[in-house]
């Protein structure tokens, strides 16, 4: 398959989650999306990695050249796991705070 | 005499009087008035002594330069703290530490009223001044006879704001500094102008090197040099400030502002004859100046009440036939007048200041009158004076007087004929100011006239000096027609001042021109005693006298043309340019933070979704500028 199809479903799913965490006020919504982004750089960096793999291989069968993206993956699933599980955290005591997941009620960075 | 021994001497010359003024000027205020008039009188009799000395090593062996160190050196131009001890200056220092001291004697006594803090700072300011006046004839350079010209300029705005409580006197300080200010320039500009094109400023490599001048920088330089000369010795158009000057006391109108200060012009120009004699131009514009201010300042006097106004117009009038004389290249018998001047001049105005002190302060002279038998002694000096400055023979005025009167007919007999109607307004006004003064009865009150007595020792006896001087100084010159070389002072001065054009005429013709212009003074003499004797002016002057009177609305020519205007720019510059303007602008600066600051803290709404929004907004500009747009293009339009 060629790489554009990968990049524009890739660009998709980012504008999507940038869409969504900049108009919807539901936390959880925003939170997401913002996994949707998380995502759509990992499928980019998985494509792009088998590209670069398969272009490089065909001189040299024994070559790693281009694997790295995809390790990049797996740390970006680690790091994403765990700001979830922050990130939930931070929701739930929102919501026994406020009884309310609405991210515009937090406005009180103001001043 | 060694030329060490010369130079120490000169050193202490100048550095007597500074000591005086730094024993009086810097505290020792618990001094008694004695002493502090001690310490002043002997100072300056010191530096006459020496002065003598001097003289005499002049007189067998000629001129003496001697440096002291050097104080300018910067590349090519080396100005070296250098005196010039010649016949020239040497003259003057005579003139300057003679008449100085005899008013410093004058001074102790007439200031005695003044309290003794005030009395230290006015001999403080008079030592100074001599200090001052020295530096300026004895520097061997440009650079260093403008320094003492500047400390006399300053020596004089101290010494005519002296009483500092009157408003009126501190604006006439005001006045004569600012009026001298403008004349410094010239001269200032004059000395750059000298530097530049010969890069030294030492009299002796300047006048040697004065042929190599082209004939426009010689007449640009000598005019400059001559703005200088108007203001310190009040010519048109910078003569006003001098008749204002009379707010000092009244020995320092007659140290500063007739003997000595005012003639600084004359020796500058005699000094720098050289440099005059090869421009015509300047000679021309130096001769007209001097004759028309020469007479304009006459007819002012005509009709001043004032005892001391009228000898400052007078001043002001023999300046103008000093600088006449030099304009014809007589600079012998400019510095000849400046000479018999310095002695009849200071002596009319301390004989004025004598009569004065006899009348409690009161100067005009109409509540004077039949002074005679009150004040004998100020009365004949007085009158020695007047018959000096007359030009009646065999007083000191007419050798001089006569002497720049041929030179001028010899270069144009108009110069002449117009000097000799100045030389019977002369005569005229100052026997007004004698008759009016001194005959006729008494017009004062009687309180004043039952407290007019002669004025203490320490006054006459300046006076009969200054009057022996005034009656016999001019035998110092006799003319050639007398007696073939017995002019002294020519012979004295030749070394440093070249014999000019013009002072060849045919006896005959000088014979007869002595007897027209000593015929005319005297019957000005005559003319004013008969009229005044008996009936003086008292009343206000109508028709053209009120113009004259009123000094030809000079002061407010100059308020209306040059003083208002300058009011209303500097108006319109404090209201409109600083006040909108620039103020404007800074405070515009201020209120343009403020206001912006006041919108963008708006941004900070606390809201997350609008932060997220900025981000992402920032971002996309980021990446836009970041990747090139060659890059762009290409991944855009290979997508289509």
């Amino acid at each position: 398959m060629p790489i554009e199809y990968y990049i524009f479903l890739s660009l998709a799913l980012f504008s999507i989650g940038i869409v969504g965490v900049l108009t919807r006020r539901n936390a959880i919504v925003v939170f997401m999306c913002i996994e949707l982004m998380l995502n759509a750089v990992n499928l980019l960096l998985v494509a792009f990695s088998k590209m670069y793999y398969a272009m490089a291989v065909v001189n040299n069968s024994a070559t790693t050249f281009g694997t790295d993206g995809q390790l990049f993956v797996f740390f970006i699933m680690v790091v994403a796991a765990a700001e979830v599980s922050v990130g939930l955290a931070i929701i739930v005591m929102m919501y026994r705070n406020t009884h309310s997941v609405d991210i515009n009620f937090l406005n009180r960075l103001k001043n | 005499m060694s030329e060490t021994f010369v130079k120490i001497l000169l050193g202490f010359i100048v550095l007597w009087p500074f000591a005086g003024f730094v024993l009086n000027g810097l505290g020792w205020h618990g001094n008694s008035k004695k002493a502090i008039a001690r310490y002043a009188c002997y100072m300056v009799l010191s530096s006459f002594v020496a002065s003598v000395v001097i003289f005499f090593a002049i007189k067998s062996h000629g001129a003496y330069t001697v440096t002291y160190f050097n104080f300018l050196d910067t590349g090519s131009l080396k100005i070296s703290f250098s005196f010039q001890a010649d016949q020239l200056s040497s003259l003057f220092l005579l003139i300057i530490t003679g008449v100085g001291f005899l008013i410093h004697v004058y001074s102790a006594a007439y200031m005695h009223e003044e309290e003794p803090k005030h009395y230290a700072r006015y001999f403080a300011y008079l030592n100074l001044f001599i200090f001052f006046m020295l530096l300026l004839v004895l520097g061997a350079n440009y650079v260093i006879m403008f320094f003492g010209w500047e400390g006399v300029g300053l020596c004089s705005y101290l010494l005519i704001g002296y009483w500092f409580k009157n408003n009126e006197y501190n604006y006439a300080a005001r006045k004569a500094f600012i009026m001298n200010r403008i004349g410094d320039l010239g001269f200032l500009l004059g000395i750059f102008w000298l530097i530049s094109k010969l890069a030294t400023v030492d009299y002796a490599t300047v006048f040697a090197q004065a042929q190599s001048l082209s004939n426009f920088d010689v007449t640009m330089i000598t005019l400059l040099f001559f703005v200088g000369a108007m203001g310190k010795s009040a010519q048109i158009p910078l003569y006003t400030w001098l008749p204002d000057a009379m707010a000092g006391p009244t020995p320092v109108s007659a140290l500063i502002h007739a003997a000595t200060m005012v003639t600084a012009g004359i020796y500058m120009i005699a000094r720098s004859n050289v440099l005059y004699s090869m421009s015509e131009v300047t000679m021309n514009i130096v001769a007209i100046v001097g004759l028309v201010t020469a007479l304009f300042a006459a007819t002012i006097a005509l009709k001043q009440n004032d005892i001391k106004k009228v000898l400052a117009y007078s001043t002001v009038s023999q300046l103008g036939y000093m600088f006449l004389g030099l304009g014809v290249g007589a600079y012998t018998g400019a510095v000849f007048h400046v000479m018999t001047h310095a002695f009849f001049k200071a002596l009319l105005f301390l004989a004025a200041g004598s009569v004065i002190h006899a009348m409690h302060h009161e100067q005009d002279i109409r509540k004077m009158g039949g002074l005679k038998k009150y004040l004998p002694i100020t009365h004949i000096t007085f009158l020695l004076g007047c018959l000096a400055i007359a030009g009646i023979p065999p007083f000191s005025g007419f050798f001089s007087k006569d002497e720049i009167l041929a030179a001028a007919y010899a270069k144009n007999p108009l110069y002449w004929g117009l000097g000799v109607a100045g030389a019977a307004m002369t005569a005229f006004y100052m026997f007004r100011l004698y008759a009016t003064t001194f005959l006729g009865s008494f017009r004062g009150t009687h309180d004043q006239e039952h407290h007019l007595k002669e004025s203490p020792s320490a006054m006459t006896i300046p006076l009969i000096i200054l009057a022996l001087l005034s009656v016999l100084g001019g035998f110092l010159g006799i003319p050639e027609v007398f007696a073939h070389d017995s002019h002294l002072l020519k012979t004295f001065l030749s070394p440093v001042i070249a014999t000019g054009a013009g002072e060849h005429l045919e006896h005959g013709t000088e014979y007869m021109l002595m007897g027209i212009s000593v015929a005319i003074a005297a019957l000005a003499v005559i003319f004013a005693i008969s009229k005044y004797k008996k009936t003086p002016e008292l009343g206000e002057p109508a028709g053209f006298g009120k113009i004259l009177s009123n000094k030809w609305y000079i002061d407010e020519l100059y308020d209306t043309v040059i003083v208002k205007p300058l009011n209303v720019l500097a108006g319109f510059l404090k209201n409109i340019i600083e006040k909108s303007g620039i103020d404007g602008l800074v405070n515009g600066v201020g209120r343009l933070v403020n206001y912006s600051s006041r919108q963008l803290r708006l941004l900070q709404s606390g809201q997350t979704g609008s932060y997220i929004l900025f981000m992402v907004l920032a971002m996309i500009v980021i990446i836009f500028l970041w990747i090139d747009d060659h890059f762009i293009y290409k991944f855009i339009s290979g997508l289509f």
